[in-house]
């Protein structure tokens, strides 16, 4: 194929410096890890304030429930296909979670399986819609979006649910696992994010079940051609991301100490935001959970160090939103090429 | 000799509206490479599909190993023993080759969700050095050349314990030092007993690869050959020379109009090398050639489509450069590619709505609204210009037959008020009923004065329609035939005239 890289010479060669390294979506990650770097350093020499125990804890406690999210919408990206309802997935499970807990005076435990349950019955039928019945991913899960959001609003009278009788509920993101560091606490949403992370990374590069997600996104047709149930396989990627939206559920809902259910809308652009930013490409068949993990990890560093700095919540949308433009654009330059 | 692998005997099979095979006998043995040759449409692909599953026959007998077979679908012929590696290569190209091969069989660890890629690529690597193949099976599919990846397709389709190899036009994308990479492969096959069925285009192949050669011709048996006691003064005749209901040759009007394209010396990568030649007001111009002769390629680079790396195009004696399609429409050049409801129509549209959409600025009055009566106008006068059956206006396009669809097309560009129009394959998918119908459409456009390019691999309807014929082979032209007098085996030498025969005669 020619060389068609006719861009701006700048992002091209941006592009081309990491063009040594082997793979496409490796490029985009090292990539997206130098940008992270470097606004930590920029950051961090702008403002004193920046490079503190307690803010790179913010930071990473403001990442969790976003990259919970992003590591889900990943595998869905990966097979070619997209989840605009991980966000109000979200909060229809911590809705379900706190009416279990703080309505019908069950466990914590109880209210926890019960995200779970429902998160996984939600992306389950998206699946089915998606691949059964052949509806485009965007439709389904655009209608699975409003399905939730109305449902959640219809079980909670719209109004928040407090934990007030099941205190415990708050420290399943809040409380430290390793209460022992004093000036470095890091909570438990943020080691349940890098142990999902760890997990998901395993999951997508050494199981059989990655290994049909990058194949189906790849060229879904060589696949089913090769006698494997594609539909299936797609069936189980919506259901494991319905799953990990429960997990985001349980953190918000305890990180909130209840479940609102007026919130959630937004949050499944910024998952698919940080997906891209991290490598995964929109067109299938290429992405990785640290690139992920990186990009949700960018967006949060962003809008922390702006904030540090005071420029205006208003200015902070505009340049992840750039950034966003930017990502995707450096995608389509090296896939040109 | 040993037992031969595959005996089919008495094999028919049709299609709506087409027998595609009729009484077709064929056998293969193991260690032999037999070759299918036959004209587009002869049914060689009928056949291989038949063998490898896909289609299920009407009548007749497939024997595997001297029995009588059923081959329901592809998982059943791979059973068997049959593999087939289609022309479109389907590969995961995010995947390794390793990853390809063993799609849907890689081997895992206890527990059996937990991949083992030790063992998964130390496979392929044992399966790659038995066909003394240097190949890392960690390299992703993508990042391969084509000619590579083919070799990630036979293999894949060797690990099946295949005994039966089909390869349908294996060499179409590759270049010279390739295809000699790819006989080494099939010559190395051969030596351990599989059977290998090939089909090819490419006529000088045959003699370099072939063990034996069975010729097809609209869908029957013209027979069999060892390659070492035939040539290609025998097989030509067979392959063509196919019967056609209607033989009558147009009738070139004698008043041939001035020259309104000439192209001189036009060159595009490795398709359209130094292309030279004209169209005049009034006529005809058929090019012939075999699939992936450069014919469409040329047409593509004349109209803007692809940019051109050198060479002149003059229409109506001045020179014009065109850099985009929308330059072409400018100078009067139209193109209707070969796959109409892709690039063509808006098949989901009006007939009044495809037909004006090229040209919408002109419908427009001077706040920018368009007028329909103004267009309602212009769409009926091609609907009876070009004899559309069509019952209105608003008949949405996909409900028209093939052959209207293609008017359709054909009046879009009229209205743009297009001097040369070409043709790619404009009876491709169509029945027969609806063919004439273009020829007649083709003839009249002719006789309205316009300058038809018409660029067919059917030699009858190349033959009927042309005035004159040009022929290319490699991109290269290699002949232009009167129209009147050509026959179909000066037309098939010249579109095999491949530049290594050249060389070496």
């Amino acid at each position: 194929m020619a060389d068609k890289s006719n861009g701006t010479p700048a992002i091209a060669s941006i592009a081309k410096i990491t063009a040594g390294t082997k793979g496409a979506a490796a490029r985009q990650k090292i990539l997206a890890f130098s940008s992270l770097v470097l606004l930590i350093i920029a950051f961090s020499l702008l403002s004193p304030n920046f490079f503190q125990p307690y803010n790179l804890i913010a930071i990473m406690l403001a990442t969790a429930v976003n990259g919970v999210l992003a590591i889900g919408v990943t595998f869905v990206i990966i097979t070619g296909g997209i989840d605009l309802s991980v966000g109000t997935m979200m909060t229809f499970t911590a809705v379900m979670a706190a009416q279990t807990v703080a309505v019908w005076n069950l466990p914590v435990i109880l209210g926890v399986l019960m995200a779970l349950f429902v998160g996984t019955i939600c992306g389950l039928a998206s699946g089915v819609m998606i691949a059964k019945f052949k509806l485009p991913p965007f439709i389904a899960t655009l209608g699975m979006s409003m399905l939730t959001k109305g449902l959640s609003l219809i079980i909670a009278k719209s109004k928040p649910i407090y934990f007030t009788n099941a205190p415990s509920f708050a420290k399943i993101s809040m409380g430290s696992l390793f209460p022992f560091m004093k000036d470095f606490q890091i909570p438990n949403a943020v080691i349940i994010l890098f142990g999902l992370a760890i997990l998901a990374s395993f999951v997508l590069n050494s199981t059989i079940f990655g290994r049909y997600t990058f194949a189906i996104g790849s060229n879904e047709e060589a696949v089913r051609l090769s006698g494997i149930n594609t539909d299936r396989w797609k069936i189980a990627v919506y259901a494991v991301n319905g799953l990990i939206c429960g997990i985001a559920g349980i953190l918000i809902a305890s990180r909130l100490n209840s479940a609102q259910p007026a919130l959630g809308q937004g949050y499944e652009l910024d998952a698919i935001a940080a997906a891209v930013i991290g490598g995964t490409s929109l067109s299938g068949g290429e992405g990785t959970i640290l690139g992920t993990i990186i990009g949700a990890f960018i967006m949060s560093t962003l809008t922390n160090g702006l904030r540090i700095l005071s420029v205006p919540q208003e200015w902070q949308i505009v340049t992840t939103g750039i950034i966003i433009i930017f990502a995707v654009y450096v995608d389509m330059l090296r896939k040109r090429r | 000799m040993a037992e031969p692998i595959i005996v089919v005997r008495n094999l028919s099979k049709a299609f709506p509206g087409v027998q595609a095979l009729k009484d077709v006998q064929f056998d293969l043995y193991p260690g032999e490479v037999h070759t299918l040759v036959g004209e587009n449409g002869a049914g060689k692909s009928t056949l291989m599909k038949i063998l490898s599953g896909v289609y299920q026959r009407d009548t007749g007998e497939i024997l595997i190993n001297g029995k009588p077979a059923e081959i329901h679908n592809p998982r059943a012929a791979q059973k068997l023993g049959i593999s087939i590696i289609h022309q479109e290569l389907n590969l995961m190209n995010h995947l390794t080759a390793a990853q390809n091969i063993y799609i849907g069989r890689e081997p895992r660890k206890p527990g059996g969700f937990v991949l083992d890629e030790k063992a998964l690529n130390a496979q392929a690597r044992k399966l790659f050095e038995t066909l003394r193949m240097d190949f890392d099976p960690r390299v992703k599919v993508g990042e391969l050349t084509i000619a590579k990846q083919q070799m990630v397709e036979i293999v894949k389709a060797l690990s099946f314990n295949a005994r039966v190899l089909i390869m349908d036009e294996p060499t179409a994308a590759l270049n010279e030092t390739e295809v000699e990479e790819l006989f080494d492969i099939i010559r190395h096959l051969r030596s351990q007993g599989v059977g290998i069925i090939y089909i090819s285009h490419r006529m000088d192949e045959l003699f370099r690869i072939s063990d034996r050669i069975t010729v097809l011709r609209d869908g029957q048996y013209m027979g069999t050959f060892r390659a070492s006691e035939t040539n290609l003064d025998q097989i030509i005749p067979l392959m063509v020379g196919r019967k056609i209901d209607e033989t009558a040759r147009r009738i070139p009007e004698g008043k041939l109009g001035e020259v309104v394209l000439e192209v001189r010396n036009l060159n595009r990568g490795r398709l359209v090398r130094n292309v030279s030649f004209n169209v005049r007001k009034g006529e005809i111009l058929g090019f012939a050639g075999l699939m992936g002769a450069g014919r469409t390629e040329t047409a593509r680079a004349v109209f803007g489509a692809d940019p051109i790396d050198s060479g002149e195009i003059i229409v109506k004696g001045k020179k014009v450069v065109i850099r985009h399609p929308r330059d072409a429409v400018r100078h009067g050049i139209g193109y209707l590619s070969e796959d109409r409801k892709r690039y063509g129509l808006a098949v989901g549209m009006d007939v009044l709505d495809n037909i004006c959409m090229t040209d919408l600025p002109t419908f427009m009055n001077a706040m920018g609204v368009l007028r329909p009566k103004k267009m309602q106008a212009a769409a009926e006068k091609q609907v009876e210009t070009l004899s559309i059956k069509t019952p209105s206006l608003m008949q949405k396009v996909k409900f028209l037959s093939g052959g209207n669809q293609q008017k359709v097309v054909v009046a879009k560009w009229l209205v743009k008020n297009c001097d040369v129009l070409f043709f790619d394959e404009p009876t491709r998918g169509i029945d027969v009923g609806a063919k004439q119908e273009i020829y007649l459409l083709l003839n009249k456009l002719a006789s309205l004065g316009k300058a038809v390019v018409m660029i067919s691999s059917e030699l009858p309807e190349i033959l009927r329609m042309s005035d004159r014929i040009i022929v290319m082979c490699e991109g290269r032209i290699t002949g232009e035939l009167d129209g009147a007098r050509a026959t179909e085996e000066e037309i098939m030498k010249l579109a095999t005239q491949r530049e290594t025969m050249v060389k070496t005669a």
